[in-house]
């Protein structure tokens, strides 16, 4: 949405103190939040909501490993690679969260450039983010394929709470999920700055709405959201 | 993207919003089925939301013949009893209350109040209504599945309802779950646009404090929706896993059919707490909607301000927030730790007191107003005392002493339909009166209307009140049949003889009312713009019912609140929002 924020120096009221003066400010006339586009509000409630459903899964994820009364697998053992004969824990998680974080890095650069309207640069960055993206999804697919060749199944392992599995593969499967689904986001977005549909405004296919280069900020806030997520998995997944 | 100019005029604000270019749509389909329209969206969400809510009226008919006259319709065995229940509660409280509340009300009345042009998204609108319908369709062909749709209760407590003594075990809870899911996604992106629309979309001079109280309960219910229904996302998924991967996220290790499942290690208990985390907050969400609509109602028929508005917005915020830390007094006989109960009672009971001051300020309003007993008022003020009434038993359930006893038994349902089942339906039913000639451009029939009302405010009472009793005397629900329980006296067979009589004639009078909404749309009284002599913005619009866009070349200008009834010394008893100011005040208010 291109909305122009005119803000009126004539109007200065009389600013209240503390909470009144905050419900003030959230009352008051038009929006809510000022300076805030549509696109972004919505985003930002949609992932308030998200937030939500990771906490929930992550919760009763954290439920059942500590009423189960059978041990929880070792998550260091579970996850470590023989490297060069280096047995090294945790390795590929470390590699993986490294990557998203990076990841993170490329696209607030993406969003710097898109204000700047540089069409190219910030296409280019937002595709090197999709294309960390899309690493971390593969290699968890390698991480995926290592435990169950290794016979981790939704309903049981070889090493303790069946639990173990089931909540592994919902977790991580929802995040790699919201990762695919932001690659997606990214790559389709990335072809619109390249071809310069937000210097012409050109008109979306289906809402007949002209574009601008907010909605790659928008994309970035995703982005960011999903890895913060990781972060949280990485926590109290794979360290606790 | 047009930017409205800045305009200099004292009492005036500069726009902040500009207008939005609509999807203009170039054919039927495009206009009346994939519509991108607001208005148009909420009456496919209304109609549908309607139609599967008479499915579950039926069912309720059904469930009602056999518990007045047990062991007389053959056609009526225990599993198909318990698929009743399921499907009644889930379709009711789901998809009819908070599909119809959010995305009928909502869709229709949010842009309208607010003064926009549409939803700030109509393309995603549109999505929301289609993936909905797609929940809807899902549910329904759970009654042609082998096995049928599932009988484990609305709740779908776990273990039982996937477990293969349950009805339905084989489709009927996968669908069930699957239909969920989908209605979450669907109304989450119904939702974003309705709470985006309120807080960044609104037009000129319309503050927070303007607004509406039938925005700020929509508002609220669907914030509120956004973070609860997340719960009940989680709790499908892993039930769904629990089923189809063989995964015990809530199934510990049990004897199936006498023989050792091949689950164990989940906590049934998990399932609880994640499904009353939606599942209380549903009530609000279902309840909101109707505190502000029916405050609106009360204030327009009764020719005066609502009493209180302030305190009534801060009632709203304050039950929408205490909603979500009261969820366990659905679980006082769970079996979670007993002591939780002091906490969960607690704030229980203190959501009687955001409650009771709405209830006391719509007492208020209706002092000394000028009540006119049209048939939406009439609906209001049956909302009001069934909404007391609902309220009072709740306070007996809400104490872990009290409650622990009534549990499961008809006590519970009587209190639950009272509350969250007839006092909505009477705000929606007065709702529909009340904006009918606005969607139409016609009146509803009067007549009719009263008909429609006494039978169905009469007719409730008769039959949840002796359902109270019923509860006290130990009647357990969910019950296929009583046969001779000692404890049971016959007269208590008798009194559900009696209920069930009366359900049939409530049923049944609704058909009245759906003949009168179709029979109004040709031969209703023509009802002009404004019938109801109403403040607020939607009766203001240039054509009633209001064009794609719905106002014309420009957008409103918002002077006032939306409840200046009967002020002193104006010409009229009602002052619409974007009238303004006189013009002496102008000119003072350029003066300072």
């Amino acid at each position: 949405m291109a909305e122009t924020v005119l803000t009126n120096p004539g109007q200065s009221p009389a600013r209240l103190e503390g909470w009144r003066g905050i419900a003030a400010d959230w009352a008051s006339d038009q929006r809510a939040f000022k300076n805030v586009s549509w696109g972004k509000a919505m985003m930002w409630i949609f992932l308030l909501s998200d937030t939500f459903i990771f906490s929930c899964f992550l919760l009763s994820y954290m439920t059942a490993r500590m009423s189960t009364t059978v041990p929880w697998p070792n998550p260091s053992e579970v996850f470590a690679l023989d490297i060069g004969g280096n047995h090294m824990p945790l390795i590929l998680i470390a590699i993986m969260t490294f990557v998203l974080i990076s990841s993170s890095g490329t696209m607030a650069m993406a969003v710097n450039f898109g204000y700047r309207r540089d069409r190219v640069r910030t296409a280019i960055l937002m595709l090197v983010t999709a294309a960390f993206g899309a690493t971390f999804v593969g290699m968890q697919a390698f991480e995926w394929t290592k435990l169950i060749m290794e016979g981790v199944r939704p309903w049981g392992n070889p090493w303790g709470a069946p639990q173990f599995g089931a909540s592994f593969f919902m977790i991580t499967g929802f995040h790699g999920t919201h990762v695919t689904f932001g690659v997606i986001f990214l790559i389709a977005i990335a072809r619109k700055v390249f071809r310069g549909d937000f210097d012409v405004e050109r008109r979306g296919f289906f809402t007949s709405r002209r574009g601008n280069y907010e909605i790659v900020e928008i994309t970035g806030l995703y982005w960011h959201f999903v890895d913060l997520v990781w972060v949280f998995i990485f926590a109290f997944f794979y360290l606790w | 993207m047009v930017d409205v100019p800045y305009e200099g005029i004292p009492g005036i604000p500069p726009a902040e919003v500009p207008d939005v270019e609509l999807y203009h749509p170039r054919s039927w389909w495009t206009r009346y089925v994939f519509s991108q329209d607001a208005k148009v969206i909420a009456i496919q969400y209304s109609l549908t939301a309607t139609a599967i809510g008479l499915v579950a009226l039926v069912l309720s008919w059904l469930m009602r013949l056999q518990l007045g006259f047990p062991g007389t319709f053959s056609f009526i065995d225990a599993n198909q009893y318990l698929q009743f229940i399921t499907m009644h509660g889930m379709i009711m409280v789901i998809y009819l209350l908070t599909a119809l509340f959010l995305g009928g009300f909502g869709n229709y009345l949010i842009p309208l109040m607010v003064g926009a042009r549409d939803m700030v998204f109509p393309y995603v609108n549109m999505l929301s209504y289609w993936i909905y319908l797609l929940a809807v369709l899902v549910l329904a062909s759970t009654f042609f599945v082998p096995g049928g749709p599932t009988g484990a209760g609305w709740t779908l407590y776990p273990p039982q309802a996937i477990l293969s003594g349950t009805p339905g075990q084989d489709w009927g809870i996968l669908l069930m779950l699957a239909s969920l899911i989908l209605f979450i996604i669907g109304f989450t992106m119904g939702g974003l646009n309705y709470v985006v629309t309120v807080l960044q979309a609104r037009t000129r001079g319309m503050t927070l404090m303007r607004l509406p109280l039938t925005v700020w309960g929509i508002f609220t219910a669907t914030v509120m929706a956004l973070l609860a229904f997340p719960a009940l996302f989680v709790a499908s998924v892993m039930l769904l896993f629990d089923r189809l991967l063989g995964t015990s996220f809530f199934m510990p290790a049990l004897l199936e059919m006498g023989t050792l499942s091949k689950h164990g290690g989940g906590s049934p208990l998990l399932f609880q707490h994640l499904f009353w985390f939606f599942g209380h907050p549903e009530v609000y969400i279902v309840a909101l909607p109707a505190f502000g609509i029916v405050s609106d109602l009360i204030s327009t028929h009764a020719r005066k301000n609502i009493f209180g508005y302030r305190m009534m917005v801060w009632a709203i915020v304050a039950i929408g927030a205490l909603s979500f830390i009261v969820w366990a007094h659905h679980m006082y006989v769970s079996g979670m730790f007993p002591q939780f109960g002091y906490f969960f009672a607690t704030t229980t009971l203190i959501i009687a007191i955001p409650t009771a001051i709405k209830v006391y300020n719509w007492v208020l309003t209706l002092w000394r107003g000028d009540i006119h007993l049209t048939v939406p008022m009439l609906f209001a003020l049956g909302f009001i005392v069934t909404f007391v009434n609902g309220g009072l038993t709740g306070l007996f359930l809400g104490n872990v002493v009290v409650d622990v006893p009534l549990s499961d038994t008809m006590f519970v349902v009587a209190h639950f339909h009272m509350v969250m089942g007839v006092a909505p339906i009477m705000v929606v039913l007065g709702a529909i009166y009340h904006w009918y000639p606005k969607v139409t451009g016609r009146m509803l029939n009067e007549a009719m209307g009263k008909f429609h009302f006494w039978v169905t405010f009469l007719g409730a009472y008769l039959i949840f009140f002796p359902m109270h009793y019923l509860g006290l005397l130990g009647v357990p629900r969910r019950y296929f049949e009583l046969l001779d329980t000692t404890f049971i006296p016959s007269s208590a067979h008798s009194l559900n003889a009696f209920i069930s009589v009366v359900a049939l004639i409530v049923g049944f009078s609704q058909m009245v009312f759906l003949f009168n909404l179709v029979w109004s749309l040709f031969k209703g009284e023509a009802s002009g713009g404004n019938p109801w002599r109403a403040t607020t913005l939607e009766w203001q619009t240039p054509e009633t019912p209001p064009a794609h866009g719905n106002w014309g070349k420009e957008l409103p200008v918002v002077y006032r609140w939306a409840y200046d009834y009967s002020v002193p010394g104006a010409a009229e008893d009602f002052i619409p929002q974007n009238q303004p100011p006189r013009a002496t005040q102008l000119v003072q208010g350029a003066a300072s």
